[in-house]
């Protein structure tokens, strides 16, 4: 994908227009950040509110007969309770392999049509994804990606407040929902959900419409612009995880701290791609856990550092690592061996040929702000 | 005394034998917002374009490479507690260390102001 040129968003000329410096990211031309910068940009998301292009994102529409049949077929494929939706609500899953390791992170919502379930992956997984849930959808049912919608995220303390002035009743949307939404007179379907650990909204659009959201949404004092950089600081310290780091196809859920969206039916009576491993996981025990970081001195650690005790044997790696601009220093996530992943155990981390002391640490590193 | 730059985006200014080395401006702005500077120890010799520091940015950690060769006498510890000094001020007071000159001759193979900013101009 490197070989070839960029793709663009419909958000593309505003970047530009805007200052920010682009960067290919899973194939797409996007903006690192803009001029006032990553540390700028990922405190005014905690103070005020954000504005994300996330359009790079796969977004597409599973359908078939009626919601059992098309929630039954959705329940083979991903350990989250698909049944259990009501019609608009929203969950966050994984794609297993047969193996029970980690194929990609998506969230899918129950849309208000019948028969219609609404799926959102990464950008750099979609045609896999894409490709590995249409081989295993029943006959009758189709997976028709959306590449004709654009996805904003408006993220932060006053997110709410923003799109209230245009949405009032958006005030009594629940997290992880959707909705219908007229944002000046632009057809959007809202979700209440994000990747930042602040409440704040995903907002799809027609391509075409979306230049005019991202201006209207600019024009609110309390808006600024957030690249990519701010948006990988912004959710390491709400110790969310990112594929490719910390989630890969070795990576089962469990492992990954991910228990909390399996829901307890789906545990037991398994019946997914890849719950052999999750329910012996379950059941027994995993030999290697996500766990957060805190580097002792100011000097972050990076993504591939070693994670040795304190005998010097190496224990795990760093899957995450930087400047937490809110946590007001170095942060990581990591994976380490189980018994060395309790909060509080001291580790050293191998940058540039010597150990930096460091401690285990709860996840997130600042609370969660959804608004519940 | 005239400041001269190296193709890797340092630059050094010599007084007396003693060379103030730092990175550009123009490299601060690439990096981004810096949050932390490994500096050498002082006494450590340092060899023209070899490794001598990391600055690290959000993003990633860089290497700053010796404009010059020679032993490094001090290092600005100022970058220790106030690293986005190298945003503030990258030509000035963000300087990186200072180095006792080994070989002077090195200087005549950097660019002056004008050959620098005909590089970043691209």
């Amino acid at each position: 994908m490197t070989e070839t040129t960029p793709r663009r968003t419909s958000l593309y000329d505003e970047h530009v227009k805007l200052g920010a410096r682009m960067v290919p990211f899973a194939g797409y031309d996007m903006p690192v950040q803009y001029p006032s910068g990553i540390i700028a940009e990922h405190n005014w998301t905690r103070s005020n509110a954000g504005l994300f292009d996330v359009s790079h994102m796969g977004q597409c529409v599973i359908s078939g007969s009626d919601f059992q049949t098309v929630a039954k077929a959705m329940e083979r494929l991903v350990p989250a309770d698909v049944l259990g939706l009501a019609p608009r609500q929203q969950r966050y899953s994984q794609l297993l392999s047969d193996d029970g390791g980690t194929l990609d992170d998506l969230m899918i919502t129950r849309h208000e049509q019948d028969g219609l379930l609404y799926v959102v992956v990464n950008a750099g997984r979609k045609e896999h994804d894409y490709d590995w849930i249409e081989a295993r959808l029943p006959r009758g049912m189709t997976l028709r990606p959306l590449d004709g919608l654009a996805l904003v995220a408006l993220q932060g303390p006053k997110a709410e407040a923003v799109l209230a002035k245009h949405v009032p009743q958006i005030t009594v949307l629940p997290f992880m929902h959707s909705g219908d939404a007229l944002i000046g007179g632009i057809k959007a379907q809202v979700s209440r959900s994000g990747y930042t650990g602040e409440d704040g909204f995903e907002i799809s659009v027609a391509n075409a419409d979306a230049p005019r959201l991202w201006t209207l949404l600019l024009s609110d004092p309390l808006v600024k612009p957030v690249g990519l950089g701010a948006r990988d600081s912004l959710r390491l310290e709400a110790g969310l995880c990112l594929y490719g780091h910390e989630l890969d196809e070795t990576i089962s859920p469990v492992e990954a701290e991910l228990v909390w969206s399996i829901a307890k039916r789906r545990r037991t009576e398994g019946g997914f791609i890849g719950a052999d491993r999750v329910q012996r996981e379950l059941a027994g025990g995993v030999s290697r856990r996500r766990v957060g970081i805190r580097p002792e001195g100011r000097a972050p650690a990076r993504e591939g550092a070693p994670i040795t005790d304190s005998a010097g044997r190496e224990i795990g790696k760093v899957t995450s690592g930087g400047f937490g601009p809110t946590a007001g220093g170095p942060i990581a996530m990591g994976y380490v061996e189980a018994d060395a992943a309790s909060p509080g155990t001291r580790i050293n981390l191998i940058v540039r040929g010597q150990a930096l002391p460091a401690e285990i640490v709860k996840l997130p590193f600042i609370p969660n702000r959804f608004k519940r | 005394m005239t400041v001269k730059f190296s193709k890797d985006h340092e630059w050094v200014k010599v007084d007396n034998g003693i060379a103030t080395i730092g990175i550009t401006n123009h490299a601060q702005e690439q990096l981004g917002d810096v949050v932390f500077v490994e500096l050498p120890a002082v006494g450590k010799t340092v060899t023209q374009h070899g490794q001598a520091a990391v600055v690290e940015s959000v993003k990633a950690a860089s290497e700053v490479y010796a404009p010059v060769s020679g032993e490094v006498v001090e290092v600005n510890k100022d970058l220790e507690g106030d690293p986005a000094l190298v945003n503030r001020a990258a030509e000035g007071e963000a300087w990186f260390m200072k180095v006792k000159l080994s070989n002077p001759g090195e200087l005549d193979g950097l660019m002056d102001k004008a050959a620098y900013d005909k590089l970043i101009a691209g």
